[in-house]
């Protein structure tokens, strides 16, 4: 009786393996879920929210240049302390402008210096060391900072991790790309991985 | 010219020279670790072996410290939110909802009743997305292969829904102090629902895959026996204090949020064998697309932040307060304290973990080697979060 017992003992357990061989064989014959990454990449919706590295917005009027006002609480409130803003210096004045102020002052009239433009003169973005927390972006008075969802990101150059991100959307700005978000260089050939599972 | 040997250096470094040989004679001192593929990252286990059996072992930390508690003494409230997610990588929106709970008690922040909601969904979701990779990567250090890759097809739908709202797919930092960062749009709850019956859907496959087979069975079935008295003595919590038989949990035993409201089970299986704490884990997952299920349903509408939530420069009242939820591992508690001051005075982050891998050094007494590494894993360890 204990040897007919054990025996089927045996075919039950044999009969799991097989069970699961019929899951995994179920599997092999299913859709591919997986993205070959360099010939098909991941399309815009699956970046979705997506933090990737910083990058500012350009203002209504010029693309080139930020909406930032340079107030720096992005830098101060940052956690991991990876933003550096240099604020622009009073510019110059020219000789007319001094003339000016001269004779404003031999009039006992209060003098106007020049102040400085708004705008940040450089804008210093540390990728090493941002931890996406979105600090910053909540922070910001004007809106003038934004995550990317460029998940393509990578480079073996450290110093390229040093991002001036004034010079960047200059640059955008000056080869006249879309500003809002990065699209992977083959767009056109994008399919999503959700849309495959 | 003779070379010069260090004579430290043959006996080995100073945890080998403090683990004295026991009484019996002729055993052999074997490290497994701190690069050994089962131990999930830098955990380093000191065996005395006789034979292939294990006369005693020791677990040597702290090769992963990376100063949480410190870096919180310097860093304002707000700023400390993204290490939270940094502790545990695999569930770290419990280490969020512990910060951000302990710290909202210590000023008395009332939490919008559409955050605690998304906290709750959020959580849950990301319990199912902790479990669902140590199964894969238990039965990795198993022996079997194939199942980490369904675990991490299914994984991979639910780090694209969390990753809308908290912007990242692995270390989140989505609460804030006061409610949580993001919304969740239509889109992402409808995502979400959808999710709940794809997975109800495979959980009987991986039932047949894997909890079914014999050859799982035959290697978890009475190994690592670990009693509510070890426990209990221990400090162990979650899925091994379930798993021995002890229904306990923090969801519903100090309740918080909104988990009284939503009807859910605690399993618990009395075996207290690897099978047990299995079992508890593969059930959590169930309970918790209860969980989820219910909390989209019953999300009201409505802020999901605080208005005047604390800023970067908020100063806490002077006080202190602890707060603890339940994480995928256990119970994760954090205590801060403070001084009036813009960053913490003290923080003390309490791991489910590190008390979880106390259990392992009296468990594998007198195993063999390889149910050790089966004990080993059913603990469920995260390096990072053991070594803070």
């Amino acid at each position: 009786m204990n040897a007919l017992k054990s025996f089927w003992k045996n075919i039950a357990s044999l009969w799991s393996l097989i069970v699961g061989l019929q899951v995994t064989g179920k599997a092999f014959c299913g859709p591919q879920v997986t993205v070959h990454y360099p010939r098909q990449t991941v399309g815009p919706e699956g970046l979705e929210g997506f933090r990737g590295h910083m990058e500012l917005v350009p203002s209504v009027k010029d693309p080139a240049i930020p909406k930032c006002i340079s107030c720096m609480m992005c830098a101060t409130s940052c956690p991991s302390k990876c933003l550096t803003v240099v604020k622009q210096k009073e510019p110059k004045p020219t000789e007319e402008q001094l003339k000016a102020m001269a004779e404003a002052e031999a009039r006992g009239e209060k003098v106007k210096k020049l102040s400085a433009p708004k705008n940040p003169a450089q804008f210093i973005y540390d990728f090493s060391l941002c931890s996406f927390c979105n600090t910053c972006v909540e922070n910001c008075p004007v809106g003038s900072i934004r995550f990317t969802t460029n998940v393509y990101f990578a480079t073996t150059n450290k110093a390229d991790l040093q991002m001036n991100l004034v010079e960047r959307l200059a640059k955008q700005a000056a080869s006249g790309k879309t500003v809002p978000g990065e699209k992977p260089k083959k767009a056109a050939k994008t399919e999503t991985a959700q849309s495959e599972a | 010219m003779t070379r010069t040997i260090n004579p430290d250096y043959i006996r080995g470094d100073l945890y080998t020279q403090r683990f004295e040989q026991g009484k019996r004679e002729n055993t052999l001192i074997l490290n497994m670790g701190p690069q050994h593929p089962s131990t999930h990252g830098v955990l380093r286990v000191v065996l005395e072996m006789d034979g292939e059996y294990i006369v005693r072992a020791e677990p040597v930390l702290g090769y992963l410290h990376r100063m949480h508690e410190k870096m919180a003494e310097v860093k304002s409230y707000v700023g400390f939110m993204p290490n939270m997610g940094r502790v545990d990588y695999l569930h770290p929106l419990a280490w969020n909802w512990s910060y951000a709970g302990a710290v909202e008690r210590l000023a008395g922040i009332e939490v919008p009743r559409r955050a605690e909601f998304l906290r709750v969904i959020a959580t849950e979701l990301n319990r199912i997305s902790s479990h669902l990779l140590w199964w894969g990567a238990y039965l990795l250090d198993l022996g079997a292969f194939t199942p980490i890759m369904y675990a991490f097809e299914d994984r991979e739908i639910l780090m694209d829904i969390l990753q809308r709202p908290t912007g990242a797919r692995l270390t989140y930092s989505y609460f804030r102090l006061g409610g949580v960062g993001a919304d969740m749009d239509e889109r992402c709850l409808r995502q979400i629902l959808d999710f709940v019956p794809y997975l109800r859907k495979k959980l009987p496959v991986y039932k047949d895959l894997v909890t079914d087979n014999v050859i799982l069975r035959k290697r978890l079935e009475g190994v690592g026996d670990m009693d509510v008295d070890m426990c209990r003595r221990y400090g162990a919590t979650g899925p091994i204090l379930r798993g021995a038989g002890l229904a306990s949990d923090t969801r519903l035993n100090e309740t918080y949020s909104v988990y009284n409201e939503i009807d859910f089970d605690i399993p618990s299986f009395p075996e207290t064998d690897a099978m047990a704490r299995y079992m508890v884990r593969i059930r959590e997952i169930e309970e918790s697309l209860k969980i989820v299920e219910q909390a989209v349903a019953m999300i009201p509408e409505g802020e999901i932040l605080i208005k005047g939530a604390p800023k970067p420069n908020w100063k806490a009242p002077a006080g202190e307060a602890y707060f603890a939820t339940e994480g995928a591992r256990g119970k994760v508690g954090v205590w801060v304290v403070s001084d009036g001051g813009k960053s913490p005075y003290r923080i003390k982050l309490r791991a489910p973990g590190f008390s979880n891998l106390s259990l392992f050094a009296e468990a594998s007494q007198g195993t063999l080697l390889a149910d050790a590494v089966a004990i080993m894993g059913s603990i469920d360890m995260v390096i990072p979060e053991i070594d803070r």
